[in-house]
């Protein structure tokens, strides 16, 4: 080759390069951005809010005077809520995803049925409200509750986990289920014994996923009838006077994290946003134990897998 | 021990057998026996119908939709036909197993890899399965090097222990037939060795369909052999005559390399 030639071909590589690098540049740029605002939320909270995290603010009551206020009820109603969501939103969103993939014939009906999935994921949250409202407390009578809110949230993630379902059983090789079914397993075997458990870190993922959206949720537990002042806790299993059942606290009257926020950010005196803060910090603090759970359960269960 | 040379038994019978994907006519008019404990090789150029033939064997088409079988596939002594629609597919496979082109086994452990068809079958006597899964990993010729570490994954073992694995799943629930799809075309030559070693053992407890693109591979494994092309069964006959004066112009172009 002529030295006129390589130097061409050593300019074009040069060129290449430097967009290469224009282009990670610009890569970290818009990462920067994402990140760098989560810091500064988080940060400004914990300018703001700092002072009042403490063992009390987690343990007390709401009250008049910022200074006595926590946020008791609102923690442990969030815990609640969330504890009746996934109870609800695992098995029906994980046997719906399994149904699709593995069971529903390939027609018009499914095909409705997929779309319909889709759209549910992108209505706005308060209608959720409107319908955990109108059948949960009004046609089914389960009061403005626990369980109520909790039913809401699992209808509001449904279709993420029903999603998240799917997208993991798709990812799982057609031959795997080839292989089940050569054993001589039944579709229910095969679900049961591979589909299943194969897919469970993908579904796991989108389950937290959704519920770390559900937990953060407000106005469709506004819809429903969360309260924003509770100076009680629903009484525990066997407990109290008259003595509760099982369930008993979840038909209790509740409220939730952001919603103590939403109510102490709009009174007038400062101290009362320093407690909305403080409970900001707690509410993302929550969030982020949820998704490190995820990531991982997601690395345990994924050593196992592989094909 | 005197060996009694057993008259060669018929173990099954395509009987004008045509097969269907959705508007695709893919196997027409086809006709062979499976001669019992022997090796019967399917060969042909890629898209002749062979693995759909095999596959027909254990009615893998019915997991998806718009196939239609048409014709027989008789097995004997009990002369089912396992194409009926009133015959349920999980039976056929539960009587006739299959190996794989692509290693394929699960993400469990070796042992329950193997004692997974048992398990199917409601098998869950330790005793039992500890047994058979031994029993199918000797029979796999994987038993020496695996029995120290049952419990580990399938997925660590090499790409041949792998087929092994596979073979010795296949095996665990007594099989009538045993089908293998291009059982070797993913591994090595010395894996292949192994696997065409111990497809030749054991016929003699089992009778094995074999799909294959290696023509070497048909002669050296095989009893029967069956030429396919473009859904048609052009020949079939004795593998050794076959290789050596096949009947019809076709089969010798193939087989000598001349087209395929």
């Amino acid at each position: 080759m002529k030295d006129a030639d390589l130097q061409a071909i050593r300019n074009l590589i040069a060129s290449h390069k430097r967009n290469d690098a224009v282009f990670a540049l610009l890569g970290i740029l818009c990462l920067m951005i994402g990140v760098l605002t989560l810091l500064a939320l988080f940060g400004e909270m914990w300018v703001n809010g700092a002072e009042r995290l403490n063992l009390d603010f987690l343990s007390s009551f709401p009250s008049r005077r910022a200074g006595q206020a926590g946020i008791l009820a609102a923690w442990v109603g969030s815990v609640l809520v969330m504890l009746v969501t996934a109870a609800f939103a695992i098995p029906l969103g994980v046997a719906a995803g399994v149904y699709l993939e593995e069971y529903a014939p390939k027609n018009w009906m499914t095909d409705i049925i997929e779309i319909n999935v889709s759209n549910l994921a992108g209505i706005p949250s308060i209608v959720y409200g409107l319908l955990g409202l109108g059948m949960f407390v009004y046609t089914l009578g389960l009061g403005r509750s626990i369980f109520t809110a909790g039913l809401t949230l699992a209808l509001l993630i449904l279709p993420v986990v029903i999603v998240a379902t799917r997208e993991s059983i798709r990812s799982i090789p057609q031959m795997v289920r080839e292989a089940a079914y050569a054993c001589g397993a039944s579709t229910w075997q095969t679900v049961r014994d591979h589909i299943i458990p194969y897919s469970a870190p993908g579904i796991l993922t989108g389950v937290i996923i959704g519920m770390a959206r559900a937990i953060g949720e407000t106005a469709p537990l506004l819809v429903v009838g969360a309260v924003t002042f509770i100076a009680y806790l629903p009484s525990a299993p066997f407990t109290g006077e008259p003595t509760a059942g099982l369930f008993d606290w979840a038909s209790a009257a509740f409220t939730v994290l952001p919603i103590q926020m939403f109510n102490w950010t709009s009174r007038p005196e400062v101290a009362f946003q320093a407690n909305a803060a403080a409970a900001g910090l707690v509410l993302v603090c929550m969030t982020l134990l949820m998704n490190a759970t995820a990531i991982w359960l997601r690395y345990r269960l994924r050593k196992n897998i592989k094909w | 021990m005197t060996i009694v040379s057993t008259p060669e038994r018929i173990k099954a019978e395509v009987k004008d057998f045509n097969f269907h994907y959705g508007a695709f006519h893919a196997l027409k008019n086809v006709n062979m026996p499976i001669h019992e404990r022997k090796v019967t090789a399917l060969i042909g150029p890629s898209g002749c119908g062979k693995s759909t033939l095999l596959r027909s064997f254990n009615r893998m088409h019915d997991l998806y939709p718009g196939n239609r079988y048409e014709g027989e596939i008789r097995l004997h002594p009990d002369n089912t036909n396992l194409l009926d629609s009133a015959v349920d597919p999980i039976e056929v496979r539960m009587r006739i197993s299959m190996v794989f082109q692509k290693a394929n086994p699960f993400p469990k452990s070796i042992y329950e890899n193997v004692a997974y068809g048992l398990r199917v079958r409601g098998e869950r006597s330790r005793a039992v399965l500890d047994e058979k899964v031994e029993q199918s990993l000797r029979g796999a010729a994987l038993w020496d090097e695996v029995k120290d570490r049952l419990n580990s994954l399938g997925a660590n073992l090499s790409g041949g222990q792998q087929q092994r694995l596979c073979i010795a799943r296949a095996l665990a629930t007594d099989p009538e037939i045993i089908l293998f799809d291009e059982p070797t075309s993913a591994l090595d030559p010395i894996a292949t060795a192994s696997i065409e070693e111990l497809v030749t053992e054991l016929k003699n407890k089992v009778t094995i369909l074999i799909v294959t693109h290696n023509m070497q591979q048909a002669a050296r494994v095989s009893d029967y052999t069956a030429y396919m092309y473009l859904g048609e069964m052009v020949e079939f006959g004795v593998t050794d005559q076959m290789f050596i004066k096949p009947q019809k112009k076709q089969t010798e172009d193939y087989i000598t390399g001349r087209f395929g």
